[in-house]
């Protein structure tokens, strides 16, 4: 259905292969591919037009999409006047980055911190919605640490949602001036200046847009990890945003932006999380003393409007799922049961912990951080320093023989004997060996079935914990300590199969699909009720096993069903196929256009219908409006198709929610050769730091020493390899496809530096020198950036020293250094250097890298500040 | 029916003419390139269904392309090619910008296939699909086949002696195992983009001329088939590609020819020869009595 499809931050054809057949479908229905990205990858041989960029300027280039937009007045003015924020007025306070030298208003440069009272609507409050949580407690706690004053939606601020507005989008201080102002310096002229892109590439690209959204057309952009592993990751998706809903291209068939998943079920692993920050379906981890009770928890979005308003239902359902019984209104369902967090407890700070203090075990499952995160030397030192580790994967990855062989012990670092980690490895199954969901980027849960038992002690993560549970409880039980009821009292009761005891995944599914007061399977999240007669073990998941059916099994083909195929697995919520579709209606609840008809107010029958499970109350009236003391959904009107945001509309500027910034702008990535062309700002002042000696930092821009590292790499994957190598390096059958770590490079680097093709290269940071085989490429592109030529080197990042295909680890080049919105680390940018030949053996490589780290004068301070002097 | 004169060269149904009654539609691939994205899915489906060994794990610096080509333990192979810019000149246009062409390479299953004919144990047989199939229980190792392929397709499997068909010929079967199960081929069945497509071989050349004229109109002039034209020098090959370049630029023989063709002539040739002998030696009998 897409007209145009932009793919940028990721390489969508080798990394996302089966998805990217529809990108093909589409291509060969007439629709325009684009392809921006640093590299020309088998996703660029695959598109209409491949536009090069500087590697982390991705906001520089979007926002001058955006500013083409505004300047040529290419926006859907009566979708954005209807569906988005623009006409919000913004208070007097707010300050914006042109007037601060690229900083907004509330910057605490001590704290390295925003207090975003400022940024809110005038005489108005917000909260973020529910899944933007943590954050704001972080930020807010930081700021009540440092004495500032408590951010907004931290604790139960005055909840007036309807901010000021202005429908003729004239008011300077509405939204829509307020971006038009924003983005006014991100011109062709600038986007050639800092991403290398010429004006004529950038109009090419500008035109292709716009000319594809509108009434009768749609875009849609696809992005993966080169958007998000950045200190600006969030921001890019914001640019994002804003740039699509000012096309009006959210909600509507064949638009959105398309966040691809990096292998199978990472969107499950978000939804049902394994982060520290969420519980199932999105609901915010309670913190320490911040929620005492579970009313206090749920009163900060009790009054919302939108389904979040429903959030008590979604919770109580929640602990009614895990503690049954034993969960009662009387003991507030068990809410003082759940763990809280008490800080950040993300990857890289526990593992910053584990370095400093050590002790304390760990557990791998399907993870290889020793060679497959940044600063790979930095997790293998967090390993070296535990009580114990336990390693559940298929084959011994480096994170299980890091003592015995890493790298470490080669250059002297470490010594086996000194290493206290008591390290078990415990074999994992393969997905062909259980049953399970796999839920993927269209957040489509889709079954798959065992095919074959698991091969010797080889089990599946289910059986994995739902037998350490078994065991743990019979250990506890007959205690009557008050801290082993948590445990005791979970609904741990699934059914086993098979001859190896295998839990029911089935009986798994059907829990966190959630049962009536009956016991009947529930069919929609709408049912759910906070008085604790449903249960439910992820809100949003809710109907996957309507009428006791795992709908997520279903395999209707495309043939026998409509073109939205809504009988092909199950997505979530209520297998709605495209979220917010109400916005594929214009406010009267007629179709935008009869090319673009996906879901519409049907006044006969008095409800809403279409191709799609209607993302909106289906009786709801388009000229419902919610009296003044609606709560929820209630209070969203009829025009309003953002339901999940307490506005009901589009953020075209986040008023609250977001830690570094209410509108994107471009920084520079943290270690870069280049100044900041934009503002003052050299990098973004709020990234999350980890000044450790393990974790030095590049001077960057013109700062003296950065010269040291003039080119620029970026990491990545390969289709023939999975992640940090663990599924593929030990098949011959992968192996054999790429044998080897390589480093890809231009021609004119090549001459530069004297690198052979299929030579040996020596890539050079502050933590590591690392060596490659040299791979000469027209592929790589060199850059004219700010007058002079930048040269990128492409790293892709699977290897490590065990099984058949062996070379380094591309991440012991990378620093520890993260986005604070999400904590993730930033990947794709980084300045290096590049010699031929192989790289230094045994304690010589310390020597040589301490050699760089000298000759760029690095201290414990350098790269560390937060705003730029 | 076709004539005897077709035998060796020229249009045929190969499985008629092996002397099946009634066999199914011929069957055979067309691989449009236009549409591969180079993953290797084929490459790695074709050696887990038919348990073809490892290849050798080396680095080449053939751009992407690690398998090399075709042979007894790649039966399917993905060729990179990267075009540097103004590497192709067009009367008239500016030159070209970079491209990196991919293409899933197979056995072709000719018409009139040379492997098989010059096999001297039968072990190359026809299948009643059309197709061309190795039987490792009947190859001697004789290696005939392997100098009469013209694409250089089919070779002895190397390796140490304990593994399996080390020393015998081998290549595709095109699944003939998966076909007698109704099933597609392993290769075209892990192609997410429909680049290998299996079927009924009249019905791919239809929709491989349709594609063709698609490309060629939406301006890709060096669109063209290769190995669809049963007049060609195999007869056609039940295997055939849509490629964005000339055969060469992919490795291919721009004009292959069955190496078997010749051999009416060289028949003909031989018996004037043995004639001219014969007459010849009679002619000194005839003479020496004469004496």
């Amino acid at each position: 259905m897409s007209d145009c499809i932009v793919i940028q931050g990721s390489n969508m054809a080798e990394c996302h292969p089966v998805g990217f057949q529809w990108v093909m479908e589409a291509k060969a229905r007439g629709a325009r591919v684009i392809h921006v990205d640093p590299r020309f990858t088998r996703t660029s041989a695959m598109a209409d037009l491949h536009v090069p960029l500087r590697a982390g300027t991705d906001i520089a280039l979007l926002g001058g999409l955006i500013n083409y937009v505004l300047t040529h007045e290419k926006d859907f003015r009566e979708y954005v006047v209807a569906y988005t924020n623009a006409s919000a007025i913004l208070g007097e306070d707010f300050v914006d980055t042109d007037d601060l030298g690229g900083l907004f208003s509330g910057f605490d440069a001590q704290g390295r911190h925003y207090d975003p009272s400022t940024w809110a609507y005038e005489d108005a409050q917000m909260v973020p919605s529910a899944g933007d949580r943590e954050q704001t407690h972080a930020s807010a706690k930081r700021a009540r640490d440092s004495g500032a004053p408590s951010a907004a939606g931290s604790h139960g601020p005055t909840l007036e949602a309807q901010p000021n507005i202005d429908l003729t989008l004239q008011h300077p201080r509405c939204v829509y001036q307020v971006l038009k102002r924003h983005f006014s310096r991100y011109t062709p002229q600038m986007v050639e200046q800092v991403c290398g892109i010429s004006p004529e590439q950038f109009d090419q690209l500008a035109r292709a847009v716009t000319e594809n959204s509108g009434r009768e057309r749609t875009t849609a952009f696809c992005y993966a990890v080169g958007w998000t592993h950045h200190t600006v990751g969030v921001q890019y998706i914001r640019a994002a945003a804003i740039l699509q809903s000012l096309l009006g291209n959210i909600g509507r068939p064949g638009g959105g932006i398309l966040a691809l998943r990096g292998h199978a079920s990472i969107q499950g692993s978000t939804d049902i999380p394994t982060l520290f920050n969420l519980l199932p379906g999105y609901i915010p981890m309670p913190h320490a003393h911040e929620h005492e009770d579970l009313d206090a928890f749920i009163e900060q979005d009790a009054q919302t409007k939108g389904f979040w308003g429903n959030m008590k239902s979604y919770t109580v359902s929640l602990l009614k799922a895990w503690w049954g019984d034993a969960a009662t209104a009387e003991n507030d369902y068990c809410f003082d049961y759940l763990p809280r967090i008490t800080g950040d407890h993300s990857t890289f700070s526990t593992v910053s912990r584990q370095v400093e203090q050590g002790g304390g075990g760990y557990f791998l499952v399907g993870q290889n951080p020793a060679v497959g995160t940044a600063n790979a030397k930095m997790q293998r030192l967090g390993l070296a320093n535990l009580d114990w580790l336990v390693v559940r994967d298929f084959v011994m990855i480096e994170s299980a023989t890091f003592w015995q062989d890493g790298p470490e012990i080669q250059t002297g670092e470490l010594r086996t004997a000194d290493i206290g980690t008591e390290v078990f490895f415990l074999p994992a199954a393969a997905h062909t060996e259980k049953n399970g969901s796999f839920t993927n980027t269209q957040r489509m849960l889709q079954w798959h079935h065992q095919a074959v038992e698991p091969a010797g002690d080889a089990r599946s993560e289910l059986w994995f914990y739902y037998h350490l549970g078994r065991r743990i409880r019979e250990k506890l039980a007959g205690s009557t300590q008050e801290m082993d009821r948590p445990v005791l009292e979970l609904t741990w009761d699934y059914p086993v199969e098979g001859p190896l005891a295998e839990p029911s995944a089935e009986a798994v599914l059907a829990e966190i699909n959630g049962y009536d007061a009956k016991g009947e399977p529930l069919a929609s999240y709408t049912a759910l009720k906070d008085d604790g007669s449903t249960t439910s073990g992820c809100w949003i998941y809710c109907g996957v096993n309507e009428d006791g059916v795992n709908q997520a099994a279903r395999r209707k083909p495309g043939s026998e069903q409509t073109w939205v195929a809504p009988e092909w697995g199950w997505a979530w919520p209520a297998n709605r196929r495209t979220l917010y579709n109400r916005a594929s209606a214009d406010p009267a609840g007629r179709p935008w256009s009869e090319r673009k008809k996906y879901v519409w107010w049907d006044e006969d029958a008095g409800r809403w219908t279409g191709h799609d499970v209607p993302d909106f109350e289906v009786t709801k009236r388009p000229d419902y409006r919610p009296p003044p003391d609606a709560k929820a959904q209630a209070a969203i009107a009829g025009n309003e198709p953002f339901i999940m945001q307490n506005d009901g509309k589009a953020w075209l500027y986040v008023p609250t929610g977001l830690a570094d910034g209410p509108l994107p702008t471009h920084y520079e990535p943290p270690e870069s050769p280049f100044r900041n062309a934009f503002y003052h700002q050299q990098a973004n002042p709020t990234r999350q730091i980890y000044p450790m000696p393990v974790n030095r930092y590049h001077p960057s821009g013109d700062e003296p020493g950065a010269e040291v590292f003039p080119f620029v790499f970026t990491t990545y994957r390969l289709t023939e390899h999975h992640t940090a190598g663990g599924m593929s390096r030990f098949l011959h059958y992968l192996s054999e496809l790429q044998p080897e770590f390589f480093c890809e490079v231009s021609p004119e680097l090549a001459a530069e530096r004297g690198l052979e093709h299929t030579g040996w290269a020596t890539i050079v940071t502050a933590r590591a020198a690392i060596e490659a085989r040299v791979l000469v490429t027209e592929r790589m592109r060199p850059l004219q950036v700010q007058g002079r030529t930048l040269h990128q080197i492409g790293l892709p990042y699977h290897w490590g020293a065990n099984g058949l295909s062996t070379g380094d680890a591309a991440n012991e080049l990378l620093s520890a250094v993260l986005d604070v919105n999400v904590h993730i680390h930033a990947t794709k940018s980084t300045s290096c250097d590049i010699l031929p030949g192989r790289r230094p053996r045994g304690p010589a490589l310390l020597t040589f890298v301490e050699g760089y780290r000298q000759r760029a004068g690095i201290t414990a301070e350098t790269g560390t500040e937060s705003k730029t002097p | 029916m076709t004539s005897f004169a077709n035998r060796l060269f020229g249009p045929l149904d190969p499985a008629t003419e092996a002397g099946y009654l009634d066999p199914p539609t011929r069957k055979g691939f067309f691989t449009d390139t236009s549409v591969c994205i180079g993953c290797k899915a084929c490459e790695v489906a074709c050696k887990e269904w038919n348990a073809v060994p490892e290849d050798g794990i080396s680095l080449t610096g053939m751009s992407y392309d690690n398998s090399v080509g075709l042979g007894a333990s790649t039966w399917r192979h993905v060729a990179f090619i990267e075009q540097p810019s103004g590497a192709r000149e067009h009367p008239g246009e500016e030159s070209a910008s970079f491209r990196w062409l991919m293409e899933s390479d197979v056995c072709k299953h000719c018409t009139h296939a040379a492997c098989l004919d010059v096999c001297p144990t039968g072990a190359l047989m026809r299948s009643e699909f059309g197709t061309v199939v190795v039987q490792n229980d009947v190859c001697n190792g004789c290696g005939y086949c392997v100098p009469a392929c013209p694409y250089g397709v089919i070779e002895r499997r190397e390796g140490p002696k304990d593994e399996p068909a080390v020393g015998l010929a081998q290549k595709c079967t095109l699944c003939y195992d998966r076909l007698k199960g109704d099933l597609e081929p392993a290769c075209a069945k892990a192609c997410p983009t429909q680049s290998i497509q299996f079927g009924d071989l009249d019905e791919l050349r239809v929709r491989a001329k349709g594609r063709v004229d698609q490309l060629v109109e939406a301006g890709v002039s060096d669109a063209q088939l290769y190995g669809h034209d049963p007049r060609d020098g195999v007869g056609g090959a039940g295997a055939f590609f849509l490629l964005l370049d000339r055969p060469e630029v992919y490795g291919l023989p721009p004009d292959p020819v069955v190496t078997t063709k010749a051999l009416p002539q060289m028949w003909r040739q031989a018996a004037l020869a043995a004639a001219t002998l014969l007459v010849g030696s009679l002619a000194a009998f005839v003479e020496r009595r004469n004496r």
